[in-house]
């Protein structure tokens, strides 16, 4: 899989129109985000899959492990947040006290995570980024920021490149990573010089865009009309967030 | 010629990049509506500066630059006048920012007011005149070094331009991908400035050269 490539869904939703999807796809992130009790957060992560399983994911197991290495930054809420809640405690180790209430709310804050992140997926692998950028225009995103995802998106593997080749570059050089000065001297070395050729790139891509008669915006259009099928879609979908919202009401919890 | 009908006339053209010696030092350049020159010199010369110069990416400290009849001195001359000079970068990865082959040929003719309609026509044609029909939905990343030149190409003949100019077309590319560009370049009916190296390329396709020494053209 490519770096830079995002449509690897073909199931139902890549039929979708994307100013749907993209509206659906903030909707739902809210009412994930702010479910207050296992239930709400239960229902959201259940729905969620739904959206993946019509996703269609050429890949399964592609997908599942992008799931997952998209959900690592969970590790850093589970270091720290079952040690940091007041509550009952469950076990303790020197200073640190592990407590239930920090373990439940970690595990709830891991659900909802899960949750939002497969929603996202689903919705991105079965969007071209023109087409996500042309939805978020449309629907009144900045042009600034519609640009620079798009061209995020497409310069990720030119710079994903351009790493690989200045690590080569060190590596036939006999370079080895260890923890020695030499080596950390060299990492920010490379860092700065990715920078400064990021900087370099950017500069050319913008008079390459100045040379075809750019003027500040992007021509994109969705060639599409919004049609039955995508209007059902939303309706159903407003009534699984519904659903999930109401369950999130009657539930609520402290953690 | 006249210079009305020249398409680019530089005249006593001095610039220095800051804090750096002089690169280009009274430099005169014509370019005809016949002209096909290439223009060769060692490294450092100031090749490329002198496009980014006729470009108007960069503006000299001293001299006139005309193009298409008129002196460009302000931004404003340059908008009006870039997508006229189809400018091919050195590294097609700079000119191809769209995700796909389509959306970057259309790129040029939708910033000129062409409808959606008219510019998937251009696209097509465009490409057809390449032989890269095939091409429109291919993804930028995942095409080969001599695929992407062509495709950068294609995205400077869409804008339908008064001359192509095109910085060092042949690095990064194979002998073959380097006959195949050599073979279309060669058969557009158009005047361009060619910067290269690559001798027996340019022997094909230009019918002059020109020579950067000392921050000026001469005659080689
Ligand atoms: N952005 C810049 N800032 C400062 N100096 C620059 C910049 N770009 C080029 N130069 C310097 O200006 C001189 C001319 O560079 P230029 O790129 O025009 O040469 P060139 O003839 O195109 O060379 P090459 O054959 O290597 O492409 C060189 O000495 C170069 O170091
Ligand atoms: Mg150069």
């Amino acid at each position: 899989m490519g770096f830079g490539e995002t449509r690897t869904g073909n199931g139902f939703l890549a039929g979708i129109d994307p100013r749907i999807k993209l509206c659906v796809l903030v909707i739902w992130s809210f009412v994930l985000a702010l479910a207050t009790g296992f239930p709400g957060a239960f229902a959201g992560l259940a729905g969620s899959l739904a959206l993946a399983i019509l996703s269609g994911p050429e890949k399964p197991l592609a997908f599942a492990w992008r799931l997952l290495s998209i959900n690592l930054f969970l590790l850093f809420i589970w270091l720290v947040l079952p040690f940091s809640m007041p509550g009952e405690r469950i076990w303790s180790l020197g200073p640190l006290t592990l407590t239930r209430e920090g373990v439940l709310l970690s595990a709830r804050l891991s659900v909802q995570a899960v949750g939002i992140t497969m929603a996202a997926m689903a919705i991105t692998t079965t969007t071209s980024v023109f087409q996500l950028m042309a939805a978020a225009r449309s629907m009144g995103a900045p042009a600034k920021l519609t640009a620079m995802m798009g061209l995020m998106t497409r310069y990720v593997t030119v710079i994903k490149d351009e790493f690989d080749r200045l690590v080569w570059a060190m590596k036939i050089r006999g370079f080895k990573a260890s923890t020695s000065l030499h080596c950390l001297r060299s990492f920010a070395n490379l860092a700065g010089v990715l920078l400064v050729r990021g900087l370099d790139r950017g500069e050319r891509v913008y008079a390459a865009m100045l040379c075809r008669g750019y003027k500040g915006r992007f021509y994109f259009s969705l060639e599409r009309q919004v049609n039955r099928t995508d209007i059902i879609t939303l309706v159903a979908f407003l009534a699984m967030a519904t659903a999930v919202s109401i369950i999130n009401v009657i539930h609520r919890s402290h953690y | 010629m006249s210079s009305t009908e020249a398409i680019i006339n530089l005249r006593g053209i001095r610039f220095a990049y800051p804090k750096r010696p002089e690169v280009l030092k009274g430099l005169d350049f014509l370019v005809g509506p016949e002209t096909r020159v290439g223009v060769i010199g060692s490294n450092g010369s100031g090749k490329s500066t002198l496009l980014s110069v006729i470009m108007g990416l960069i503006k000299p400290q001293a001299g006139v630059v005309e193009i298409l009849g008129k002196p460009r001195s302000k931004e404003a001359d340059f908008k009006e006048v870039r997508p006229l000079l189809g400018f091919v970068f050195q590294d097609a990865n700079d000119q191809l920012f769209c995700p796909t082959v389509a959306d970057d040929v259309a790129f040029g003719p939708l910033n000129l007011g062409k409808t959606r309609a008219e510019a998937k026509e251009i696209v097509a044609e465009t490409l057809a005149g390449l032989g890269l029909e095939d091409f429109a939905d291919r993804i930028a990343y995942d095409l080969s070094g001599g695929e992407k030149k062509l495709v950068a190409l294609a995205t400077a003949l869409a804008l339908r331009p008064k001359i192509l100019i095109l910085d060092e077309p042949t690095t990064f590319l194979d002998v073959s991908a380097v006959s195949k560009l050599q073979a279309i370049v060669s058969k557009l009916d158009l005047p361009m400035i060619i910067v290269s190296h690559d001798f027996p390329f340019l022997d094909t396709v230009v019918t002059s050269r020109l020579r950067m020494e000392d921050g000026r053209l001469h005659p080689a």
